[in-house]
């Protein structure tokens, strides 16, 4: 057993390093480190270096453009990018769709596609959920009447987070109404400029339009847009639930975020003289949150070798999509009690690019309670933390 | 023993009840929210008219009593309808302080219209390096002639932006955490040299963060012994902890009601997701939380009542606050969770009470410093 890196591992690492320190552009950076919203060209511009560097993809097959690296170099690579405050490209495209146009679409999707992802010319946003089918997914009713060689599209899907960018949607319908929930589903990618398509925001509990709902008024959608078979697509889809699960635990982030904390704590008076790191309970709580964050690397290190000779990725990711988020919102809840009382100003103002007026409280104070608020949707999308919990259940244990 | 409320106790809670039932609909409530001072002044009067303004104040102070159960019978109902009039900043607090420590001349002229509604007050205690410590006070007050000079920077001015004029606690002897040397000094709020930052808490409440540059203040603006303010401004400031721990559980029993209720109808896997017994027990502990943090509520409300030591009272409000402060974590999380993506919109009332709950445990200490007040004690 060994858990350190090789040299090679280890020059990869300085590699990566470096052209992080040379080619994440100082805007970006600048922003995240104050607390600004990133907008959409940040996210295109970020992804384009990362393309032509050839490092945007790396869980796609090296015949479509991905790295051809090993778990370990994967590791290193968002280990890093999280240290550098690198934002990961948005998932949708990258990470949702693409493996499963890769894994089930015909050649002439692949082509038409991919390229398009990898580049970031094209902004693709999630088709899944719609009000009445959230954790029974399979219960979904938007559906697809095939009429000679379109299908006829109507419905409403829900929680399509960065939808009001997307140039395409990856959707599950229905085309066979009689036929048992999850059998008559099919996947289909649609152009968002497609006439009958209507996106409405949904405000969060802290006041963004992160979300939208998507409303489909008889949209027709070219066959040719299916993926795989008719009927088929909640097959493809449960794929791309249990495949994409990498860095899905989010540790890099969680442990840089931790580091954080720590320097926060450091600097903030405790009201009696000292500083909160030297408060016994608070340095506990920071204290019990590393120690989970550090059982949860090394499960996902775990998971990693296993994938790396050769198994794939079993139902086990499920403990770090649940460990992931809670030690995420754990974090949250341990910054928005640093930040105390000014952690309650609601000053968006504050967050813009730009600002240059007086801070309320110490730097990014006041974006934590709104950041615990917000990320209360973590233990909620991706499959909530209780169907993992049902998924553990039935295909770990056997219950 | 006797648990039920009085005669007096019932015609409050039902008179509040008949208030919010008329005119704190959600959207009624939205509209408050969105107007430039935050709240509605219709509402103020009514709630002057009604007396529930002077239900903070003795008897000898012409109130209706000044008992802190009123109080809890009263914010519990506001905590179910959310009301974000300010009743605690400005009343209990601000009105607390005039009502410990000014003179008889200052109560005379300040706690009528204090009652009446016609003034507002804010008061101005916490600073940055302080934390939740009211003892530590950096803002110095210099004495010059016949007047003050008042210097330093104050956080979470709660109801700063609209009040009349700001209670301020200020040093006048000693070093930042000193418990000696403490003052209180009323400032009205267009005073040259009062710089200040408005802005709406994330709850919707409003607040300031104040500077105090060289701010000129007559020495008749003192309250109460120069130097000897402290124990005055903890118990006024445990008295407006009380309040928000009643309203707390006003609050969190809403969220235990809606949550309940929503796991009814929402259908999935073919049935109501409330007929699953992990979501049950999850529901099962959250209406432990709200009893436990209703009961230790009226613990405390019941020994701010009674004739015992300070010291005891202080405990019994720390673990309330305390307890409260955990409730709140809980009950507020596992309603966001139990609703899904829902429970995390602004359209629907389940996140108000969340981000309620959650600021109540942030301000006037939160869960950890109100554990280690109740252990110090």
């Amino acid at each position: 057993m060994n858990a350190a890196f090789t040299p090679a591992e280890l020059e990869f690492q300085e590699e990566v390093r470096a052209f992080l320190a040379a080619e994440f552009p100082s805007e970006i950076r600048h922003k995240i480190a104050r607390h600004v919203p990133l907008e959409k060209d940040d996210f295109v511009r970020w992804q384009k270096v990362l393309h032509r560097k050839g490092w945007a993809a790396p869980n796609w097959p090296v015949a479509f453009g991905g790295t051809g690296w090993t778990a370990a170099q994967k590791y290193i690579f968002a280990q890093e990018m999280a240290k550098a405050g690198a934002p990961e490209p948005v998932p949708f495209g990258m990470k949702m769709v693409a493996p499963v146009i890769i894994t089930y679409g015909n050649d002439e999707q692949k082509q038409r596609f991919l390229p398009d992802i990898l580049a970031s010319n094209v902004w693709w946003c999630q088709g899944y959920s719609e009000p009445n089918a959230g954790s029974d997914l399979a219960s979904l009713k938007t559906t697809a009447v095939r009429e000679g060689n379109h299908y006829v599209v109507n419905g409403t899907k829900t929680w399509n987070t960065l939808g009001q960018y997307a140039d395409w949607i990856f959707c599950l319908v229905r085309t066979d109404l009689t036929a048992r929930k999850q059998e008559g589903i099919s996947f289909l990618l649609i152009d968002m400029k497609s006439p009958g398509i209507k996106v409405s925001p949904i405000y969060l509990l802290d006041g963004t339009p992160e979300v939208n709902e998507v409303h489909f008024d008889n949209v027709r959608v070219p066959v040719e847009n299916r993926i795989g078979e008719e009927n088929q697509g909640w097959t493809y889809a449960k794929v791309l639930l249990t495949h994409e699960r990498t860095n899905i635990a989010g540790v890099p982030r969680s442990k840089v975020r931790l580091e954080e904390l720590k320097a926060g704590a450091a600097a903030a008076p405790d009201g009696q003289g000292g500083n909160l790191l030297q408060d016994p309970v608070f340095a506990h709580k920071i204290a019990e949150t590393e120690i989970q964050i550090l059982a949860l690397e090394y499960a996902e290190l775990r998971a990693l070798a296993a994938v790396s000779v050769g198994k794939a990725p079993g139902p086990e990711s499920s403990i770090l999509k649940i460990v992931g988020t809670e030690a995420a919102q754990r974090i949250d809840e341990l910054a928005m009690e640093l930040a105390a009382l000014q952690g309650l100003p609601f000053v968006p103002e504050q967050f813009e690019d730009g600002f240059d007026g007086e801070l309320i409280g110490a730097e990014g104070a006041a974006s934590t309670m709104l950041t615990y608020f917000n990320n209360r949707k973590q233990s909620i999308f991706g499959g909530s933390n209780e169907i993992q919990k049902n998924i553990i259940s039935k295909a770990v244990l056997g219950l | 023993m006797d648990f039920s409320f009085s005669d007096e106790q019932q015609m409050l809670q039902e008179s509040v009840q008949k208030f919010v039932h008329r005119h704190y609909a959600f959207d009624a409530r939205r509209a408050i929210l969105a107007s430039a001072a935050g709240y509605s002044a219709e509402h103020w009067a009514l709630f002057a008219e009604l007396g529930w303004l002077t239900v903070p104040f003795s008897e000898a102070d012409g109130g209706f009593g000044g008992l802190a159960t009123d109080l809890m019978v009263l914010m519990e109902e506001f905590g179910k309808a959310l009301v974000v009039e300010p009743f605690v900043a400005g009343v209990v607090l601000g009105g607390g302080l005039v009502s410990a420590l000014g003179s008889p001349a200052q109560k005379e002229h300040l706690l009528p219209e204090l009652m009446a509604g016609s003034l507002q007050l804010a008061c101005a205690l916490y600073e940055e390096q302080g934390r939740y410590n009211l003892a530590s006070v950096a803002t110095t007050a210099q004495v010059s002639g016949s007047h003050f000079l008042v210097n330093g920077t104050k956080v979470l001015v709660l109801n700063g932006p609209v009040a009349d004029a700001l209670l301020v606690s200020v040093r006048t002897a000693g070093s930042e955490r000193d418990v000696e040397g403490i003052s209180v000094v009323m400032i009205a709020s267009n005073t040259p040299g009062i710089v200040r930052r408005d802005y709406t808490t994330v709850d919707g409440h409003r607040a300031a963060q104040i500077r105090f540059d060289n701010v000129q203040v007559p020495v008749s603006a003192l309250l109460g012994q120069q130097g000897a303010a402290l124990p005055a401004l903890q118990q006024s400031v445990d008295r407006a902890t009380l309040c928000v721990c009643a309203e707390a559980v006003g609050a969190l029993d809403m969220l235990l009601h809606k949550t309940v209720e929503y796991s009814k109808t929402r259908q999935q896997f073919g049935a109501p997701i409330g007929s699953f017994q992990a979501l049950q027990h999850r529901m099962a502990d959250m209406f432990i939380e709200c009893e436990l943090a209703r009961s230790i509520v009226m613990m405390a409300a019941m020994t701010l009542d009674a004739d015992v030591p300070e010291a005891q009272k202080q405990r019994a409000v720390s673990a309330a606050k305390s307890r409260v402060g955990k409730a709140a974590r809980k009950v507020g999380q596992e309603a966001v969770q139990l609703h899904g993506g829902i429970g995390m919109t602004d359209e629907l009332d389940v996140s108000h009470y969340f981000k309620r709950v959650t600021a109540i445990d942030a301000m006037f200490g939160n869960a950890d410093f109100h554990t280690a007040r109740f252990a110090r004690l």
